[in-house]
C-alpha cells in the first residue's frame, strides 16, 4: 500500500470511528462507512490539511470512495 | 383551564463532586469541595489557576467514538446526564407517545471549547478559512436540546434556554409550564456547561468575578464568609425528567417530589451587579411561591445562588429576609456552589436536584466553608454552615440569577 494509500486510510479511520478492515479501495463514504453530508465535507478538509492541497468543490463531489480520494490525491498532491 | 400537576421521576447528574446521582448527594451530604488546579490549560499566566472539574468522565461510556467528536464538552455532559435520568424515571423512550415528549435543555454559553480551537486554528493558519463543518453545530447552545431528541425520538417542543447562570432554571421552569398547560406530557430537561477553557476562565477573571485564592483551591467557594472574593468555576450537567403527573402514575413510576411553582423576573439594574436591595432576587421567589400557591411558611429549604460574590450573597440574605419575614429564621438556606463551584448554565439544574434530594433524604447539604461571620450578613439565619442538617424538608426552593440581571427560581413539594 502506498504512503498516501495509508494516510488516507488512516484518515477515514479516525474521522468515521470505523474498523480498519472496512475501509477498502471500493467502499463509499455514505453507503458503506456511514458518513452523512458534513462527514464527508470534514473528510475532505482533512485531506487538504494532511496533504496540503486544495480540493476544489467540484472536484470534490466526485470523491465519493475511498479509491476515488486515493487517486485524486495521488494524482494532485505535490 | 385546569392545570395539570407535574412530577419529577428521573434524575441524573455529572458533577465536579460526583458523576452519577449517588455519588453526587454522598459529597454533598457529607461536605466535600470539588475544587482543585486546573488541569485542562496551562493556568501559569492566570489570576486564577484552579476550578472545580468534573473528574474521571470517559464520554465513551455515554456516546461512540464517532459522536464524541461532534458534541462539545457541554453536550457531552447533557448527553450522559439525561442518559442516567431517563434510566432512572424507568420510562421506555419507545412507549411514550413521541408527539408528547420534549426536551428543553440550558446553556449559558455554550460550546467555548470549540468555539476558541476553531478560531485559533484559522488565526494560527494561513488565511484560508478550514473550519469544520462541525464547528457551527457543535458550538451552538441549543444543539443539546437536539442531540437528546434525536436519541430518544421525542418529537414534541424542543429547544435551548440562555439566562447565563439562570438558563437551566428556566428551562425547568418552561417545561413545568408546558406540561401544567398540557402541551406535553413528559420533558427532559436541565442543562449543562463547559467553559473550563481559557477564554472563560479569562473573560471572567477580567470582570473580577472569581475567587482568586490559588494557594487553598478547596476553601476558596465561600458563600456569606466575610472573606469570600468570588465563585469558583464549575461544569458538569444536570438532567431531570418531569412528567405529568396522571402519565407517571399510569405507568407506576416512582416519584420524588411534585414541581410546585415557578418564578421568573429581571433586575432591570445592571449588566453584573445584584439590585443592591435584591429586588429582582425578592419578586422571583415571591412569584415562585404564589404560583405554587405555598404558604411562605412551609418552605423549609432554600437553595441559594449564593455564589460568594461581596454584593451577590447580601442582596440574596435582604431577599430572603423581605419574602419570609421572621420564617426566614426558622428555613435552612444553604449554597451547595461551596462544594459543587458555580456550574453557570448548569446551575440551576444541578441545584434543584440538590434540593430534590434534600426533600427525599430528609437532609439538607451545608455551605461547607465558613471560617468567619460577615457583619453585613445577618447570621441569625440558618445558612447550615460546614454540616448537613436533618430535617424533613417540605418545600424546597432553588434560587438562581443570571448576568443581564435575569432571576429564576423552581419551588419542588414533597409529593402528598
Amino acid at each position: 500500500m502506498s504512503d498516501i494509500a495509508s494516510r488516507v486510510k488512516a484518515i477515514i479511520v479516525d474521522k468515521l470511528g470505523v474498523d480498519e478492515t472496512e475501509v477498502t479501495a471500493e467502499a463509499s463514504f455514505t453507503n458503506d462507512l456511514g458518513a452523512d453530508s458534513l462527514d464527508t465535507v470534514e473528510l475532505i478538509m482533512e485531506f487538504e490539511k494532511e496533504f496540503n492541497i486544495a480540493i476544489p468543490d467540484d472536484q470534490a463531489e466526485n470523491i465519493g470512495t475511498v479509491g476515488d480520494a486515493i487517486a485524486y490525491i495521488e494524482e494532485n498532491a505535490k | 383551564m385546569e392545570l395539570k400537576r407535574v412530577v419529577v421521576t428521573g434524575l441524573g447528574a455529572i458533577t465536579p463532586i460526583g458523576n452519577t446521582i449517588d455519588a453526587f448527594w454522598d459529597s454533598l451530604s457529607k461536605g466535600v469541595s470539588g475544587a482543585g488546579p486546573i488541569t485542562r490549560f496551562d493556568t501559569t499566566n492566570f489570576k486564577t489557576k484552579f476550578a472545580c472539574e468534573v473528574k474521571d468522565f470517559n464520554p465513551t461510556d455515554y456516546l461512540d467514538r464517532k459522536e464524541v467528536r461532534k458534541l462539545d464538552l457541554f453536550a457531552q455532559y447533557a448527553m450522559a446526564a439525561s442518559e442516567q435520568a431517563i434510566l432512572d424515571s424507568g420510562l421506555n423512550p419507545e412507549e411514550v407517545d413521541p408527539d408528547e415528549a420534549g426536551v428543553i435543555w440550558g446553556a449559558g454559553i455554550g460550546g467555548i471549547i470549540t468555539f476558541m480551537e476553531e478560531v485559533r486554528n484559522y488565526v494560527e493558519g494561513n488565511g484560508t478559512p478550514r473550519f469544520s463543518p462541525f464547528f457551527i453545530p457543535k458550538m451552538i447552545s441549543d444543539i443539546a436540546a437536539g442531540h437528546i431528541s434525536m436519541k430518544y425520538g421525542f418529537r414534541g417542543p424542543n429547544y435551548g434556554t440562555v439566562s447565563a447562570c439562570a438558563s437551566s432554571t428556566h428551562a425547568i421552569a418552561d417545561a413545568f409550564n408546558l406540561i401544567r398547560w398540557g402541551k406535553a406530557k413528559v420533558f427532559i430537561t436541565g442543562g449543562s456547561e463547559a467553559a473550563i477553557n481559557e477564554a472563560g476562565v479569562g473573560g471572567f477573571n477580567a470582570l473580577q468575578a472569581l475567587s482568586t485564592r490559588n494557594d487553598d483551591p478547596a476553601t476558596a467557594s465561600r458563600p456569606f464568609d466575610k472573606g469570600r472574593d468570588g465563585f469558583v468555576m464549575g461544569e458538569g450537567g444536570g438532567s431531570l425528567i418531569l412528567e405529568e403527573y396522571e402519565h407517571a402514575v399510569s405507568r407506576g413510576a416512582t416519584i420524588y417530589c411534585e414541581v410546585a411553582g415557578a418564578g421568573m423576573t429581571a433586575d432591570a439594574h445592571h449588566l453584573t451587579a445584584p439590585h443592591p436591595e435584591g429586588l429582582g432576587a425578592k419578586k422571583v421567589m415571591e412569584k415562585a411561591i404564589s404560583d405554587g400557591n405555598i404558604k411562605p411558611e412551609e418552605v423549609d429549604y432554600i437553595n441559594v445562588h449564593g455564589t460568594a460574590t461581596p454584593l451577590g450573597d447580601i442582596a440574596e440574605t435582604k431577599a430572603i429576609k423581605d419574602v419570609f419575614g421572621e420564617h426566614a429564621y426558622k428555613l435552612n438556606i444553604s449554597s451547595t456552589k461551596s462544594m459543587t463551584g458555580h456550574l453557570l448554565g448548569a446551575a440551576g439544574a444541578v441545584e434543584s436536584i440538590a434540593a430534590i434530594l434534600a426533600i427525599k433524604h430528609g437532609i439538607v447539604p451545608p455551605t461547607i466553608n465558613h471560617f468567619e461571620d460577615d457583619p453585613d450578613i445577618d447570621n441569625k439565619l440558618n445558612l447550615t454552615f460546614n454540616k448537613a442538617q436533618e430535617r424533613k424538608v417540605r418545600v424546597a426552593i432553588s434560587n438562581t440569577f443570571g448576568f443581564g440581571g435575569h432571576n429564576a427560581s423552581v419551588a419542588f413539594k414533597a409529593i402528598e
